[in-house]
């Protein structure tokens, strides 16, 4: 399937940084803290009423951003990937974000067209 | 003269200045990077569409309520988030060997690659279990594509006091949305677990070994990695929110 694979595969490893099976475990770790903290807030904060639910979702939100970020940039490897890579791949997220805007303003009209 | 010539070398040696891959990856692995980039567009176009159709309604099945049972075994009630819990754990635990798969690639350790492939696959097959779980306990209680359950088992699922012509509009909405968005993600991890059967067979046969690098694995593992991230924003639209 590929022509060269070896030659890239060592040109990648040059720069030292990469996954070791410590990182890999740290990573893991951090995820399921953030998801614990999740669970403590859906069942405990927000139940005993120490916790609007209307700012318990925007720190849910925060909180799923940063276990997307620890995924691509530790377990997909793009934060060791060349900076035009990772731009690539990123800049288009723009798209993503014009559309939550887009269909955030619109919902909002259509809630006075259900009425 | 010679200060021409290595001022003509130091061009060279920049990234995009041709003769090699300016971003320093095989052709596939960028392919499937791409890939992705598509894919997310369609899982994003999805849940947009579902947080703008929950927004823009009066009420919402909540979701305390709805998924508060343990499929596969007899708690009916009051464990919100556990079996859900449950499939996000089996998922990340699932994406850690796959990691661990393209470590041991790195250090062309066949043996290592294939135990912690078949663990990634195994984890990958009780998650679609879960899920089936989860899907069968929502069809028994009258959920499905545009089908919602009867209006005393509709209640159970809304705070008090809301109008039955309410939560039959946004019920359907919520079937629809949830079969639909779990359903194509559910299709993903169906697929990768295919893919990393085969890359497993190929790895048993020896195909990597006698190509020098296991770089494929990366390739598929970016993939699974991805079916990974979708589920993390799955569950925090769905489950949480």
């Amino acid at each position: 399937m590929s022509s060269e694979p070896t030659e890239v595969h060592h040109a990648e490893g040059e720069h030292g940084d990469t996954m070791t099976r410590k990182r890999i475990w740290k990573v893991f770790f951090i995820l399921l803290g953030i998801t614990c903290v999740e669970f403590f807030i859906a069942l405990y904060l927000v139940p005993n009423g120490h916790m609007a639910i209307k700012v318990a979702n925007p720190v849910y939100i925060v909180l799923t951003l940063f276990k997307a970020f620890y995924i691509v940039a530790f377990f997909m490897h793009l934060k060791f990937e060349k900076v035009g890579l990772v731009y690539a791949i990123l800049v288009p997220i723009l798209f993503i974000i014009g559309l939550i805007l887009v269909l955030t303003n619109e919902s909002h009209h259509w809630i006075t067209l259900r009425l | 003269m010679s200060a021409t010539v290595t001022q003509i070398d130091d061009l060279k040696t920049t990234p995009w200045s041709g003769g090699r891959s300016p971003f320093n990856v095989e052709y596939g692995k960028m392919m499937m990077w791409f890939f992705l980039l598509s894919d997310a567009f369609t899982f994003s176009s999805l849940l947009i569409s579902y947080g703008a159709l929950r927004f823009s309604a009066p009420t919402w099945p909540s979701p305390s309520l709805v998924f508060q049972s343990v499929p596969g075994t007899s708690i009916e009630h009051g464990a919100p988030l556990v079996f859900v819990g449950l499939m996000t754990f089996i998922l990340i635990m699932s994406s850690v060997t796959m990691v661990l798969a393209v470590e041991a690639g790195h250090r062309n350790s066949k043996k290592e690659v294939i135990w912690w492939m078949i663990g990634t696959i195994i984890g990958g097959l009780m998650f679609l279990s879960c899920q089936a779980l989860e899907w069968n306990h929502l069809h028994s209680e009258g959920f499905w594509w545009s089908a919602i359950p009867n209006k005393e088992t509709l209640q159970e699922f809304f705070e008090k006091g809301v109008p039955f012509a309410q939560q039959q509009m946004t019920s359907h909405q919520f079937a629809n949305l949830f079969f639909t968005i779990t359903g194509f993600h559910g299709f993903h991890v169906f697929s990768g677990v295919i893919i990393n059967i085969i890359i497993t067979i190929n790895v048993l046969k020896g195909t990597y070994e006698k190509r020098g690098s296991y770089l494929m694995i990366e390739k598929v593992g970016l993939y699974w990695h991805f079916v990974d991230l979708v589920w993390v924003f799955v569950f925090t639209f769905f489950y949480l929110v």
